[in-house]
């Protein structure tokens, strides 16, 4: 039988469906939904609602364009560790575009496109992958012949809502670093008149892509943003705030250098260039490929993938000035990404949230001379 | 009468790339290649701290994440005369064959499988015999009635609702698709199972570079410490962790990867005379196993083959920057200031778009048409990639590859002969991801012995402060990416990168043609390919994805108005 007679009567089914024809028994849908609810901080009400949404909605078509960027999102995507999740945004959406994925090339995969605006006008989703080059008219990126910003606007114009998908996609990523040969710019930057939700990260968490997509998926609108268009719930802390090496910086134990001896304890990673107090991700709360690491826990310091021109904020490995406001009650909102060239005198400032007790307490426990370490680190007691 | 025809986007790769190609009786006679976008990544890494360049160079893709940073790594290394520990060396290598093996899988099942396997047709499958060709193929625990008939039901039903999602406009019920309707149900088995794998052996960099894609390195080492006494180090639940995945992930290789190939290639013996193009090879090589400046200790050996004569490895330097390794640009869209091909340390590159404005129908092919510039060794057009590695290795006498090889052609009763193709470089590519499984275990053994002896640095502190730097320094960082040789090349000068180049693997494959007319790898292997209809281009994505192709990193520059500025085009 071909695949015509095969689609003769579409029948629609619901998530829930799906799901049960993929053999996922009722439990573990359940199971899913708490599991997703929790991942986007839903209370128990919230759970019950995206349960039922699940249950009654048909697959949300989706456009997935990729512009200037390096496929690092979709990748990271795919890696989104809850096995039901794989399953629910490659089957249970519908990725009806997806240069990465899809069956068909050339005109096939055009085709593929325009059925979509066409059929689904109004009601498709459209994530992007990528920034737009916008010197020479474009001609630094052009996909079928077309330049990347004339793909967007015209695929945009009649898209529900935008998904930008990373760094690329939300602030431009590595191509807008300084001197930012092709004028690449982000996608909040060449569309207007939509709603767009930037997915922040290079690449962003696999868990957060999936979060965020049930969350559109779900309750049919966009989650509550923050001032740079970032999902509240994965993007309203600092790295910083729930690093799990948080107590070694407020008892100023600091690792000096890669793979001495603090670092072989797992001490704090400022001194050698940690991004975390200036960076809102999710990296410590809900961490990689499936909470088995992050950076800070392999020894490396945040770089701070999910800030805008965080290429830009002055060589990797040297420590960054402190930043007014610590505390973790400081969202973006309050703090804003200006943080790090906003700050001066940062030492001191350091110095007056350094907790000596604490330091101490886990001084001791690790079998450091409290003392010793103060004289290391003398701006802690300034 | 000939007609031209177009495929563009050619999806399920990296990046953006146009084919075109001039059909006349059913035959390809004459081909182009383009890669349509470019982001200028080397003139943003001048004047930035060379120790930085590896996070801005891993951003060139993120498929083949991890190898442009170690590439990165490599080169400042080589410029400062920096010299890692053994175990830095051996997480690299672990980190490297995790890498092979992910990307050669993903690459297989999701990228290039559609080109062979009828989704459709497997709707007609009968689960039970489905079934016993899987246990007859392999010991993979999945291969129940049970759990085919109950992948056809969901298939089914997936079909039925009339969203076809990522499947929609495919090129089902064409004729060049050939396998039985069992096998192609199987292949859609492994297909989702080989989605569910990738994920778990990732996680291998999670652990050494703290997430995936695009984990961390570092110059001099790597960033993780070790310490077996200490929850925040790499420690014996880390490691344990780590040995389970490799084992599990050559489990997969062997019980599924491998006996797929060997099951899929005997219904397309006619691609292992199509698609061959090129008959030279070019080779880096990797995985030291005596520290990177040691090349004879590489598992994979370094070399380049001629007119496909395996009884000749030619040595290869990148470092040779007069009459090795240069670039051109008579069809890519650069200015040079001078005639002829450049060294990546002399290069320049100037950005100038001569190409049709924007909607445009066809290139302007006799003329420039591409972000690619034109790599040669010697002057001669190279293939780069697994086949390659596999050439070089089989034809320098190195055991491991010799063996895998002769047991892949043994299993499909075949000569060598036949890897001179589209599936030739299909197979290669499993037969080195089977060396990456083995591989990556005995460096794991070794990373185990070291620390039990009591060998636990992971980093070399020796010339990290710019101070301790010459004034002026030149380096390359040489690797074997997934799909083929990479290098970088950077000059230091004043504690900052005052120059940096990088010439990528499909560089090599899909470049525009060079001034003499010889066309490069993807051009060549599409002269003679049978297209049976224009308007479905299944026979052209086919080939070309036995490159495995990943353009996003067309890259280059721009002019700088006091310096000439050069560098390359990346594309890989």
């Amino acid at each position: 039988m071909d695949i015509e007679s095969r689609t003769k009567s579409p029948k629609e089914e619901t998530i829930y469906e799906h799901m049960l024809s993929r053999g996922v028994n009722r439990r573990d849908f359940l199971q899913f939904c708490a599991w997703m609810g929790a991942c986007i901080g839903l209370e128990q009400t919230g759970v019950a609602q995206m349960t039922k949404a699940l249950e009654t909605k048909k697959r949300i078509p989706v456009v997935w364009l990729h512009f200037q960027e390096c496929t690092c999102c979709s990748e990271s995507f795919i890696r989104s560790s809850h096995p039901i999740v794989a399953d629910i945004l490659l089957d249970k959406v519908s990725l009806d575009y997806s240069e990465t994925l899809m069956a068909a090339s050339g005109h096939q995969a055009e085709k593929s496109l325009q059925d979509t605006i066409k059929n689904y006008k109004g009601e498709y989703l459209l994530c992007i992958e990528g920034s737009v080059p916008t010197a020479e008219d474009g001609v630094y990126c052009c996909i079928g012949g077309k330049t990347a910003l004339q793909i967007a606007e015209e695929v945009a114009k009649d898209a529900k809502a935008v998904v930008a998908w990373g760094n690329c996609a939300c602030s431009g990523c590595v191509q807008a670093a300084k001197p930012n040969p092709t004028s690449a710019k982000p996608i909040h930057k060449v569309i207007a008149g939509k709603p767009i939700v930037n997915v922040q990260g290079c690449p962003p968490i696999a868990e957060v892509m999936a979060g965020v997509l049930v969350h559109l998926l779900t309750f049919d609108r966009i989650p509550q943003l923050d001032n740079l268009g970032r999902p509240k719930a994965f993007y309203s802390r600092r790295v910083h705030d729930t690093c799990y090496r948080r107590p070694n910086y407020d008892a100023g134990l600091f690792v000096e250098s890669f793979d001495d001896e603090n670092a072989r304890k797992g001490y704090c990673l400022y001194k050698v260039g940690c991004r975390g107090p200036s960076t809102y991700n999710a990296c410590g709360t809900i961490r990689w490929n499936g909470g088995v690491s992050f950076p800070i826990q392999s020894g490396h310091p945040c770089i701070g993938c999910s800030e805008a021109n965080f290429w830009d904020n002055g060589p990797f490995y040297q420590r960054t000035p402190a930043f007014p406001g610590f505390g973790i009650e400081q969202t973006a909102d309050k703090l804003g990404i200006a943080a790090l060239a906003a700050s001066a005198g940062g030492a001191a400032v350091h110095a007056v949230m350094t907790n000596i007790r604490k330091r101490h307490e886990i001084g001791e426990h690790a079998g450091e001379n409290a003392e010793q370490a103060e004289k290391d680190n003398p701006e802690s007691k300034s | 009468m000939s007609e031209r025809i177009v495929v563009d986007p050619v999806t399920r790769i990296e990046g953006h790339l146009r084919i075109e190609a001039e059909v006349k009786d059913g035959k390809i006679v004459d081909a182009w290649s383009a890669g349509t976008m470019v982001r200028g990544l080397e003139i943003i890494l001048r004047g930035r701290d060379p120790r930085d360049a590896w996070a801005f160079c891993e951003r060139v893709c993120g498929v083949c994440t991890t190898v442009h940073a170690l590439a990165s790594v490599r080169s400042v290394e080589d410029a400062l005369d920096i010299h890692v520990p053994a175990n830095a060396e051996l997480i690299r290598n672990i980190m490297f064959c995790t890498q092979y093996m992910h990307d050669h899988v993903v690459h297989f099942y999701h990228l290039h499988a559609l080109d062979w396997v009828d989704v459709v047709s497997a709707l007609k499958a009968d689960p039970v015999a489905t079934s016993a060709l899987a246990q007859k193929l392999s010991k993979y625990p999945k291969s129940s009635p049970g759990y085919y008939s109950e992948l056809q039901k969901r298939l089914t039903k997936f079909v039925e609702s009339g969203q076809l999602g990522i499947f929609a406009n495919g090129y089902w019920g064409h004729p060049a698709f050939k396998l039985p309707p069992e096998a192609n149900l199987m292949a859609v088995g492994h297909y989702l199972e080989a989605l569910e794998w990738q994920k778990e052996i990732v996680k291998i960099h999670t652990i050494f570079g703290g997430k995936n894609p695009h984990p961390n390195y570092l110059v001099g080492g790597v960033p993780c410490a070790i310490n077996i006494d200490e929850a925040n180090a790499i420690n014996a639940e880390r490691l344990a962790f780590v040995g389970q995945t490799l084992q599990r992930a050559k489990e997969f290789i062997e019980q599924v990867y491998i006996p797929d190939v060997l099951a899929v290639a005997p219904f397309y013996l006619d691609w292992a005379g199509i698609g061959g193009g090129l008959e030279n090879y070019l080779v880096y090589g990797d995985l030291p196993t005596n520290g990177f400046a040691d090349v004879k200790s590489f598992k994979f050996p370094r070399g380049a083959i001629l007119g496909r004569n395996l009884n000749e490895v030619h040595p290869v330097d990148p470092k040779n920057d007069q009459d090795e390794i240069k670039e051109f640009i008579d069809h890519s869209w650069y200015e040079y200031s001078q005639q002829g091909g450049l060294h990546p340390w002399a290069g320049e590159t100037n950005l100038k778009y001569s190409g049709p404005k924007p909607p445009y129908e066809h290139l302007d092919v006799d003329k420039k048409y591409s972000w690619l510039k034109t790599p040669r060794w010697k002057g001669h057009a190279m293939e780069v990639g697994p086949l390659s590695r596999m050439l070089v290795g089989y034809a320098s006498g190195n055991d491991d590859i010799k063996g895998a090889v002769t047991d892949a052609l043994g299993a499909l009763k075949a000569p060598p002969s036949v890897l001179f193709s589209t599936l030739g470089r299909t197979a290669a590519r499993a037969i080195e991801s089977r060396l990456a499984g083995i591989w990556g275990l005995e460096f794991y053994n070794q990373l185990l012995a070291n620390i039990k002896a009591g060998d636990t640095r992971t980093f070399t502190r020796e010339k990290w402060e710019p101070s301790t730097w010459p004034k002026v320094a030149k380096g390359v960082g040489c690797t074997e990416a997934p799909r083929g040789a990479l290098a970088h090349w950077i000059v230091i000068g004043d504690q900052k990168i005052a120059n940096y180049q990088l010439v990528v693997p499909s560089t090599w494959n899909a470049s525009p043609r060079d001034g003499k007319g010889q066309r490069s790898a993807y051009e060549a292997s599409l002269i003679g390919t049978p297209v049976h209809d224009p308007h479905q281009p299944l026979e052209i994505i086919r080939t070309i994805h036995s490159f495995d192709p990943c353009l996003a990193c067309a890259v280059h520059l721009y002019e700088d108005k006091k310096e000439i500025a050069r560098h390359e085009l990346l594309v890989k």
